[in-house]
C-alpha cells in the first residue's frame, strides 16, 4: 500500500498525540492520584503506536509499546507516580518527538531507543507483581504453527485481530494460488483484494502488498483477513476471479495467533483486551485507507498550505477593487436592480474578507505548549525551583509569525531561568519565596501583539552589564557614563554579549539575546526589557499583527487619504482658530486641561493643494503612552476595517508611515505611525 | 542558425529620444498608468505606491531618477514592474515597445557618459542596425541604501 500520502496525516496526528501526552504528563505530576490523566496518556500512546506500526516506524512503535506497559501498571495502581518515573516517560516523549521530527524532515525516524526501553522495562519489572520476565523467555521459544504458513504477525496486527474477534469478526488465513499461466498476476491479486475489502479487512499479506503490486511474487500469496462472512462464501467469491487455481481458507485459531507472535505474554494479552471498548476508533485511525479522522472529540479541520491562503487573499483583494468599480458604476447608472445586487455583493465580500483574514490567524497556544516541559527539565538541571505560568495562550497571531516566534521565546525563557531566577538558597537569604516565578504572557493591544517573559529573579545587574559591554568593546567607557539604565538594558541585546560568568549548558554561549533581537526585528517587531534590581526582569516583545485587519480612521488631507489606527486615537474634535495658543514656537491646544501640541499634517507631509482656509480645524488626538498630540487634518472620512500591507523592501524607513492599505476603490492609502509623530 | 550565439532578451522602452533595455527576466509585467499614492518625505523620483493586484508596489520615475528632462505623462506612458533581489518596483517610462534578442557580443562597455546618465547605472550599450540600446544595471538603479542616503540629504 502506498503510505506516502498518509505521511502528512501521520505527522500531524503524531504531533497532536505527543503534545497531549506531554500536557497530561505534566498535569499528572501535579496530581499524581488523578488516574484520568493516565488514561488520556495511555490512549494517545496507544493510537500513536498503532499509527507508527502501520507506517512501518518500528522504533516509535516499540517505544510507545513499552510506555504503554508502564502506563498500564500505573493505571492498575501497581506502580506509583514518582518524579523519576515521569522523567523517564518525558524523556521518552522527547525522543519520540525527535523521531517524528526526523521523519518529517525526510529521515527514516530510526533512533536508538534501547536505553529508554531498558529503563521502561526496569520500571515495568521493578515491582514483582507479575512474572512477566519469565513468560517472555518461554514464549520466545515457541515456533509458528504450520497453519499460519510463514506469516509473522506483529503486535499491532495481533491487537487488531483480537479486537475484531471480540466484535464478532472471524480471522481467516487465506492462501490464493494463481494459475501457472496467469499473465496479470498483480491485477488478479488486486481483484482478490477488492472482493475482500467489500466484506472485511485484510490485515496482513505475505508477500507484502507492495510486492504484489510489483508482481514480485510466485504464484501464491497468503492473507490474514477478518470478516463476518463464512469461509465458504469467501472462497466462492474469490474463485470468481479468473486465472485462480485454488483458494485455501482456514480459521486462525487463538493458539496459532499467540504462537505466531513470539514475544507475546499473557500480561500483554490482557492489556489488549482491556483496550477493546475503544478498539473501533483506534482501528479506523490506524487503518491507512480511511482518510478522515473519526474523532468526535476534536473539531473538524482540514490543513491548508499557507501559500494557498496568500493566493486567496491576493485574489480577494482584486475582487474588492472590482467591487469598488461596480459600486461607482451602479451609482452612475442609478438602476435600482443593479445597485441592490452590488450592495448585496459588497456585504458578502466583507464577510468573505473577515473569514479569509481569520483563517490565517492561529492561537499562540501551540507555541506556548512546549514550554512547560522545557521549564520543568531546565529547572531540574539548574537546581532551581520554578513555578511557570502561561497567560493568554488563546491570543491569535498570524500563522507566519507563529512559525517563527518559538525560538526567540525559548531563548528568553532559558535566559530567565538561568540568569533571572536565583538558586533557592539565595532566594531564601533575600527573603523571597524559594520558588521562583516565570510568567509567559501574550495579549493583543491595538494593532500589536505583545508577548512578555517575566521573572521575579535577580534583575539585571547594571554594573556587570556595563563592565562586560566595555570589555567586549560594545561601548567605550566615556559613552558608558552617559547611558541611562534603559539604554544599558538594551546593551544585552548587542551581539557577542553574555553576562553569564560561567558558561553553562543552558545559556551563555555568547549567542542568545542578539539572535532574539534579530529574529524579532525580522518579523517586524521590537523587543525591550524592563528590570529592577532584586525584583526581577520583564522582556517585552512587540509584534505587528501582520496581514491582519486593523480599524482605522480615514482622513483626507488635500486630495490625499490617510489612515490613522484607531488604537492610537483618543478622540476627534473640531476646534476654532482662537482655541490655539503658541508655546515655544509651537502651536498647542488646551485639551481637557492638558497642553497638547498641534501637528499640521499637510505641512508635515508636504501635501500639495491642501485646503485649510476656514477658521475651524478638524483634529485627531492621538497618544503614545502618556504623551499626546493633535493631528490637524482637512476632513474625517470615517472608520473602516482595512488590511495592513507593507510598503515592500524598496521603501524602508518611511517617515511616520507604518504601512499601507488598499481601499475599496483600489487606491492605496498610507497608514500613519503615530508613535513616530510624538517625541 | 547561429544558435550557439549567446543572447540576452531585453524589454525595450523609451525615455525621451533614447531607447533603453532591461533584462526580460527582471521584468514582472508592464502596466498602464494608474493612480499613484504619494509617499511623503521621499526623494522626488519616488512617485509613490500603487496597488498592483493587491500588492503595494513603489513606483519611481526613471527620468527623474536619472535627472534627465521630464515630460507630462501621456497615453503611452507605461509602468514596467521589475524585480531585483527581494525588491519589486515599478519604473515609469515614456513607452514600452519591444522585446528583442541582443547577441552578447554586440554589447559594449558603456562610455563614460551615455546620453546624460551616469555610467554606473549602465550595464552596457548595444548597437543593433541603426538603433542604440542602453542596457540598465537595475541593481544599481534600485539600490535601497542609495535611496536612503538621498532621502537623508533632502531631509
Amino acid at each position: 500500500m502506498e503510505t506516502n500520502q498518509y505521511l502528512d496525516l501521520f505527522l500531524d496526528e503524531s504531533n497532536e498525540h505527543l503534545q497531549s501526552i506531554n500536557d497530561n504528563l505534566l498535569e499528572l505530576e501535579k496530581n499524581p492520584d488523578e488516574l484520568s490523566y493516565v488514561n488520556e496518556i495511555f490512549r494517545s500512546a496507544h493510537t500513536l503506536k498503532g499509527m507508527a506500526a502501520t507506517m512501518g516506524f518500528e522504533d516509535i512503535a516499540d517505544l510507545t509499546h513499552k510506555m504503554e506497559n508502564v502506563l498500564d501498571r500505573i493505571r492498575n495502581e501497581e506502580l506509583n507516580v514518582t518524579s523519576q518515573l515521569l522523567d523517564v516517560l518525558l524523556s521518552a516523549v522527547e525522543t519520540l518527538e525527535s523521531m517524528v521530527a526526523s521523519i518529517s524532515s525526510g529521515g527514516d525516524g530510526k533512533q536508538d531507543v534501547s536505553h529508554l526501553i531498558e529503563q521502561l522495562d526496569q520500571i515495568d519489572k521493578g515491582k514483582p507483581v507479575q512474572t512477566a520476565g519469565a513468560g517472555q523467555q518461554v514464549s520466545s521459544a515457541a515456533t509458528a504453527d504450520s497453519e499460519t504458513k510463514n506469516l509473522e504477525i506483529n503486535e499491532y496486527e495481533k491487537t487488531v485481530i483480537v479486537q475484531s474477534k471480540e466484535q464478532g469478526f472471524q480471522p481467516l488465513v487465506i492462501t490464493v494460488y494463481l494459475r501457472e499461466d496467469c499473465l496479470l498476476k498483480a491485477a488478479r491479486a488486486y481483484m482478490v483484494f477488492e472482493i475482500l475489502d467489500k466484506n472485511g479487512e485484510v490485515i496482513k499479506s505475505e508477500p507484502s502488498v507492495e510486492k504484489l503490486e510489483e508482481e514480485n511474487f510466485e504464484n501464491e500469496f497468503t492473507l490474514i483477513y477478518v470478516t463476518k462472512e463464512s469461509k465458504e462464501d469467501i472462497e466462492k467469491k474469490i474463485m470468481k476471479v479468473s486465472e485462480i487455481e485454488k483458494v485455501e481458507i482456514s480459521v486462525l485459531s487463538d493458539e496459532a495467533l499467540s504462537a505466531a507472535l513470539p514475544a507475546q505474554t499473557e500480561e500483554q494479552k490482557e492489556e489488549e483486551k482491556k483496550e477493546a471498548p475503544k478498539a473501533e476508533n483506534d482501528k479506523k485511525q490506524a487503518k491507512p485507507s480511511v482518510k478522515t479522522k473519526l474523532n468526535a472529540a476534536s473539531s473538524k479541520t482540514i490543513r491548508v498550505n499557507i501559500e494557498r491562503l496568500d493566493q486567496l487573499m491576493n485574489l480577494f483583494e482584486e475582487l474588492v477593487i472590482d467591487r469598488g468599480r461596480l459600486e461607482e458604476i451602479s451609482k452612475d447608472l442609478n438602476v435600482k436592480e443593479l445597485s441592490e445586487t452590488v450592495e448585496k455583493m459588497s456585504r458578502i465580500s466583507s464577510d468573505l474578507q473577515n473569514i479569509i483574514l481569520t483563517m490565517r490567524m492561529m492561537p499562540i497556544e501551540q507555541v506556548f505548549n512546549r514550554f512547560p516541559r522545557m521549564v520543568r527539565s531546565l529547572s531540574k538541571e539548574l537546581n532551581k525551583q520554578v513555578n511557570f505560568e502561561i497567560i493568554g495562550a488563546e491570543t491569535e497571531l498570524d500563522r507566519t509569525v507563529i512559525d517563527e516566534i518559538g525560538d526567540p521565546l525559548v531563548h528568553l525563557i532559558r535566559n530567565s531561568l538561568d540568569h533571572g531566577i536565583e538558586p533557592p538558597e539565595v532566594r531564601k537569604q533575600n527573603g523571597k519565596d524559594p520558588v521562583g516565578n516565570v510568567i509567559l504572557k501574550a495579549y493583543s493591544s491595538g494593532n500589536h501583539v505583545f508577548i512578555e517573559v517575566e521573572d521575579d529573579g535577580a534583575g539585571i545587574n547594571v554594573e556587570k552589564v556595563l563592565k562586560k559591554a566595555i570589555e567586549n568593546g560594545v561601548v567605550t567607557p566615556s559613552e558608558a557614563e552617559r547611558l541611562t539604565d534603559e539604554q544599558i538594558f538594551q546593551l544585552i541585546f548587542a551581539s557577542g554579549f553574555s553576562t553569564a560568568e560561567v558558561v553553562s549548558d543552558v545559556s551563555g554561549r555568547g549567542v542568545g539575546l542578539d539572535v532574539v533581537k534579530t529574529k524579532i526585528e525580522a518579523l517586524g517587531g521590537t523587543v525591550f526589557v524592563e528590570s529592577e534590581r532584586g525584583k526581577g526582569s520583564r522582556f517585552i516583545i512587540q509584534l505587528p499583527l501582520t496581514l491582519s485587519i486593523i480599524s482605522v480612521l480615514l482622513v483626507e488631507i488635500g486630495s490625499e487619504k490617510y489612515a490613522i489606527p484607531l488604537s492610537s486615537i483618543i478622540e476627534t474634535a473640531i476646534i476654532s482658530e482662537k482655541d490655539m495658543f503658541h508655546a515655544h514656537n509651537q502651536k498647542v491646544i488646551d485639551f481637557r486641561g492638558k497642553v497638547v501640541p498641534l501637528i499640521f499634517l499637510n505641512e508635515l507631509f508636504e501635501v500639495p493643494d491642501s485646503k485649510q482656509t476656514d477658521e475651524f480645524y478638524s483634529i485627531v488626538i492621538v497618544k503614545k503612552g502618556e504623551k499626546m498630540a493633535a493631528l490637524v487634518v482637512d476632513e474625517f472620512i470615517g472608520q473602516q476595517e482595512v488590511v495592513l500591507k507593507s510598503l515592500g523592501n524598496y521603501l524602508t524607513n518611511v517617515f511616520a508611515i507604518s504601512g499601507a492599505t488598499i481601499l475599496g476603490d483600489g487606491q492605496v492609502a498610507l497608514i500613519i505611525d503615530c508613535n513616530a509623530l510624538i517625541k | 542558425m547561429a544558435e550557439n550565439e549567446q543572447m540576452i532578451k531585453a524589454v525595450i522602452f523609451q525615455l525621451n529620444d533614447e531607447e533603453y533595455g532591461v533584462d526580460v527576466h527582471q521584468v514582472q509585467s508592464i502596466e498602464r498608468m494608474i493612480h499613484i499614492t504619494r509617499v511623503p518625505k521621499m526623494p522626488d523620483f519616488v512617485k509613490g505606491v500603487i496597488n498592483l493586484r493587491g500588492v503595494v508596489t513603489p513606483i519611481i520615475d526613471l527620468k527623474e531618477r536619472f535627472s534627465i528632462e521630464t515630460t507630462e505623462y501621456t497615453d503611452s506612458t507605461r509602468i514596467i514592474i521589475v524585480q531585483v533581489d527581494d525588491k519589486e518596483v515599478g519604473l515609469i517610462v515614456d513607452s514600452a515597445n519591444d522585446v528583442i534578442d541582443i547577441p552578447t557580443e554586440k554589447i559594449e562597455q558603456p562610455p563614460e557618459v551615455v546620453g546624460k546618465i551616469e555610467s554606473d547605472y549602465i550595464r552596457g550599450v548595444a548597437k543593433l542596425d541603426d538603433r542604440l540600446l542602453i542596457l540598465l544595471n537595475l541593481n544599481k538603479v534600485l539600490n535601497a541604501e542609495e535611496l536612503a542616503a538621498i532621502a537623508n540629504i533632502e531631509a
